[in-house]
């Protein structure tokens, strides 16, 4: 209780903790539109690519002034992704291989780049390979304020086109038609990706930035058809990650923050995905499960009412008619009389009038089906 | 043993590894599983170290780790099945995670030589000369053995498969009709993907590999249409850009794999501007000097109708082109001996009214 107490009076913990804050959100926000667009993954590219451009700043100015570092990884996360809408216009190369593609030669430029820097003898160099798998314990008032400041404008933007970017995220055909203007809505969109990747490169790093666009947007997703209802959660949920994992990677030495983030919001996403209500996966299975045995009593309740009305329904009976065992046609027999549809009869069983009904329930059913499959 | 020249034939062995596989998945659209496959083998490298306990992983635990990438695949799958996730989505989620674990494992307990950080990011291909053992009386690489049975495997699989993989990769529904068990194919792919990604570990690091899976076979994508064409040109260009990687990495002091994948992006980005078969810059000019053909074509045909020579004004009034147009329709109209002119005036050239007469008749 005390180190969570301690949010709110340690001064490097508020600011580690305000500045994951900040990145969940932006990232869930951002994230949550990238996902409805089928473009999670150019949240990756972006991610990675910025890694040159934190090193060219670095090269250029000889200066560790955070804004800078990340004003250049911005500036080439938004290349790499203009170069890849102009390769993916003028040539015939699939979409995946043209991201693979942007993110390999970018992030392997910047590897290059970051070991040049290092084996030269620039005593200012230490710290750059931070922005790998990002190391939130650093953060100071200053970037708080940066984030602030860049997160800000991100959200700004969505709260002013946020009815554009609804009708482009789920109709762009006909967003199109109606005039607005897709290509540039949807390059504003990856500019604010860009701007909430910046956010990112402190704290989680380019190698994992993806998963924080992602992974809280597929979260909400599984709580709510609403897009307003699922960029709420999506910003929660990535906030909830962001401000756990980077106390727990700053409590001790040698643990990066970004992996720590990453797995708090993948614990988030499993929980989502196996238990929300309705989309759940468990009550997927508890559904099909039920359906299933549903099925299989109405069927044996139909042999049952066959078999009845030639003979009486007996155990061996059932069990010749089915070819099953007499113990298998017993137990049958036990579950239909458990579900109210059987009684004990003089020879046998007989159908109770519960069981009479669900018969006549069941074969209108079945003659509703096939007459409207015929009439098909 | 030379240590450039161990080097330089592992990352040969890498580059051709890779490419071999790598074809395969840029055809089939499978590129960035690829990306989660090399991402996602990290754990299993690291339990692979913790179980061999020697500091050096034995080879059978890290077959081992390459099952985490077909952990990958398959979860993958199951989660875009499931529905709740969108494929795209799928992979972004599952790679992340799982190379989490892995990075969070190396950085709490395995703070050593073989592994660390760095060694997930970059590979120690500059240590491969150091890390050798002995076959057959000869001291060869590690690297080498790893490598070359990886590489000897995927060529293996690519020759006795090469039906089957081509039929099922451009067209599916046949193949299934056919009984060629697509999803076997898949598998086995997938396992070499894996397998690639393990053995290439050591050399370019975790990420890197996507370098040599994806960049070249991209690169031949738009050079060819033809299946081995696109084969052989992967692993060239992988090659190349290992030998001209390896030369600027060390010229700048740099890491080697990193200068290896920027290579291979340069190599990417010449052959999108210049490639013959579709280059941007290759495409504007073939359109520019098509568009000047018919300029002219239009300009001779037009003068044939005259009985008398043309100024350059009237042609300019009656086709409403700018000067510019005019002239460089007239130099390639000159060009190919259809025009002649005197001062100011145009005139078709025999040539010129035989290649008017010409096409009249051919459309007649």
């Amino acid at each position: 209780m005390s180190e969570v107490l301690s949010i709110f009076t340690d001064y490097t913990l508020r600011n580690v903790a305000l500045g994951s804050a900040i990145l969940g959100v932006v990232g869930g926000v951002l994230g949550t539109f990238a996902v409805l667009r089928r473009q999670s993954l150019m949240g990756d590219v972006l991610a990675h690519a910025a890694l040159p451009g934190i090193c060219l700043a670095f090269i250029l100015t000889g200066s560790k002034t955070p804004l800078i570092l990340l004003l250049g990884g911005g500036l080439a996360g938004w290349l790499a992704a203009w170069l890849l809408l102009v390769v993916l216009r003028h040539s015939r190369l699939p979409e995946d291989s043209a991201l693979g593609v942007m993110l390999s030669s970018f992030f392997g430029f910047g590897v290059a780049l970051l070991t040049f820097i290092q084996h030269g003898n620039n005593a200012n160099q230490a710290g750059l390979d931070r922005f790998i798998f990002g190391q939130a314990a650093i953060i100071v008032a200053s970037d708080v304020l940066n984030f602030v400041v860049l997160g800000g404008i991100a959200l700004l933007c969505v709260g002013l086109f946020y009815k554009e970017f609804k009708l482009l995220s789920f109709d762009p055909a006909y967003a199109h038609s109606l005039g607005l203007p897709v290509q540039g809505l949807s390059t504003l969109l990856t500019s604010l990706t860009v701007l909430a990747v910046m956010v990112g490169l402190q704290t989680v790093g380019v190698v994992l930035m993806a998963a924080m666009l992602i992974a809280p947007a597929a979260a909400a997703r599984q709580w709510t058809d609403r897009l307003s209802s699922m960029i709420g959660l999506s910003a929660l949920f990535g906030a909830l990650a962001g401000v756990s994992g980077a106390l727990i990677s700053a409590s001790r030495e040698n643990l990066p923050t970004g992996p720590l983030v990453v797995l708090t919001m993948s614990a988030i996403l499993l929980f989502s995905l196996l238990l929300a209500p309705q989309r759940g996966l468990v009550w997927d299975w508890v559904r099909t499960r039920q359906n299933r045995r549903r099925v299989r009593l109405e069927r044996l309740l139909l042999e049952a009412q066959m078999l009845h009305q030639h003979q009486p329904l007996t155990p061996q009976a059932l069990a010749l008619h089915r070819h099953e065992s007499q113990a298998a046609a017993q137990q049958h027999l036990e579950e239909l009389r458990s579900r109210g549809w059987l009684e004990p009869g003089q020879q046998g069983f007989r159908l109770t009038p519960a069981g009479q009904q669900k018969v006549q329930e069941l074969e209108q059913t079945m003659r509703a089906s096939s007459k409207s499959a015929e009439d098909r | 043993m030379n240590a450039d020249l161990v080097i330089i034939l592992t990352a040969i062995l890498v580059s051709t590894a890779s490419a071999l596989v790598g074809t395969f998945l840029v055809l089939r659209r499978m590129a960035l599983l690829s990306d989660a496959i090399s991402h996602a083998v990290l754990p299993g490298i690291v339990l692979a170290y913790w179980l061999s306990s020697g500091g050096r992983a034995t080879p059978t635990a890290l077959l081992g780790a390459a099952a985490a990438g077909l952990v990958t695949v398959t979860l993958v799958e199951w989660l875009s099945r499931s529905g709740k996730v969108k494929n795209d989505a799928a992979i972004g989620v599952v790679f992340p995670a799982l190379f989490s674990l892995g990075v969070l494992l190396v950085s709490l307990y395995f703070r050593q030589v073989h592994l660390d950080l760095d060694a997930v990011l970059y590979g120690e291909i500059a240590y491969a000369p150091f890390n050798t053992l002995t076959l057959w009386g000869q001291e060869i690489p590690e690297s080498w053995l790893m490598m070359g049975s990886l590489t000897l495997l995927n060529l293996l699989f690519v020759l006795l498969f090469y039906k089957e993989l081509k039929l099922s990769t451009f067209d599916p529904g046949l193949a299934a009709a056919l009984g060629f068990a697509p999803g076997a194919l898949h598998y086995g792919l997938m396992t070499l993907v894996s397998l690639t990604s393990v053995g290439a570990f050591q050399s370019v690091g975790a990420i890197l590999i996507v370098a040599f899976l994806i960049i070249p076979p991209a690169t031949a994508y738009l050079l060819t249409q033809r299946l081995p064409v696109m084969i052989a040109l992967a692993v060239g260009v992988g090659v190349v850009s290992s030998l001209v990687g390896y030369a600027l990495a060390i010229w700048l002091d740099a890491s080697i794999a990193g200068m290896m994948a920027t290579v291979a992006g340069a190599c990417f980005a010449l052959t999108f501007l210049f490639s013959p078969l579709e280059g941007l810059l290759t495409t504007q000019l073939r359109r520019r000097s098509e568009r000047l053909e018919v300029a002219a074509r239009l300009l001779v045909a037009h003068l044939a109708h005259h009985d008398r020579a043309v100024s350059e004004e009237e042609v300019l009034q009656e086709f409403g082109w700018s000067p510019r147009l005019l002239k460089q329709a007239k130099e390639k109209a000159q060009q190919a001996g259809w025009l002649e002119v005197f001062q100011q005036n145009l005139r078709p050239s025999p040539a010129g009214l035989a290649m008017v007469a010409g096409r009249t008749t051919q459309q007649g």
